[in-house]
């Protein structure tokens, strides 16, 4: 299904609050739109985000139809020692998008 | 009884807050309070203490940035209290995270965006934004 585009620092000074911008091509159908014979298109969006580092959770959101077209989301934390930033999207259908992104401490 | 001009007075003023009654029933603005009130489980909710940073105006509604940051907060909820359903999102932060986060919303219309934060110590905070939408963003 959909694209993820993920930027993350490569490296980082221990403690360091960082920035993570993601990116997804997804349509986000919200459920309230019509085709062209005005009947409704069922609602198909990413619905669940989650980050963790080395296995620990920093964010997880839950979206509701009101996220625009390509969700984006930026959020940051403080890296404690080098690890994987691995990224989840979770679609309406149950599929899934991953990314890992590692940030290494200098 | 004769139509006296202090009764038609009356009259006319009656059937205009009857005609006002649909208006300020709207239904938006209950389920947004039961949706804050499902979050907090009723918990009293102060103001402040959640920087929300919205456009003014907002020409396009489709996508509206918009960015928070809840210093020590576990959970912050996002709220647009004039489209058809209020909810956002709403984002859990782990003990690494700074509690802030930005990303871009939809809007019906013109309208408060309101985030509401679980602070660490179990209160909440909320905050309202108002967004001026030129062109609404929910299809339809």
């Amino acid at each position: 299904m959909a694209k993820a585009r993920v930027k993350a620092p490569k490296t980082a000074a221990a403690g360091e609050l960082v920035t993570i911008k993601t990116l997804v091509n997804h349509k986000m159908e919200s459920g309230r739109r019509k085709d062209g014979d005005g009947n409704l298109i069922p609602r198909k969006i990413i619905n669940a985000f989650s980050a963790t580092f080395g296995g620990e959770e920093v964010v997880s959101a839950k979206f509701e139809p009101a996220i625009s077209t390509n969700p984006y989301f930026q959020f940051s934390f403080n890296v404690p020692a080098t690890g994987d930033l691995v990224m989840k999207w979770t679609d309406d259908d149950g599929s899934t998008v991953e990314q890992t992104k590692t940030i290494t401490v200098a | 009884m004769s139509l006296t001009r202090r009764n038609a007075l009356a009259l006319g003023s009656a059937s205009f807050v009857v005609t006002l009654m649909p208006l300020n029933a709207f239904a938006a603005k209950d389920e947004t309070m039961a949706v804050i009130n499902a979050f907090t489980n009723g918990a009293a909710v102060s103001d402040g203490g959640i920087n929300l940073t919205t456009p003014e105006i907002a020409e396009n509604g489709n996508t509206v940035p918009v960015q928070f940051s809840a210093p020590g907060a576990k959970r912050v909820m996002l709220l647009a209290d004039g489209n058809p359903t209020p909810g956002v999102g709403t984002f859990n932060f782990g003990k690494l995270s700074d509690a802030s986060g930005s990303t871009r919303i939809r809007l019906a219309g013109t309208q408060e965006v309101i985030a509401v934060a679980e602070m660490a110590d179990g209160s909440y905070a909320q905050v309202a934004k108002t967004v001026k939408v030129t062109i609404g963003g929910c299809g339809g």
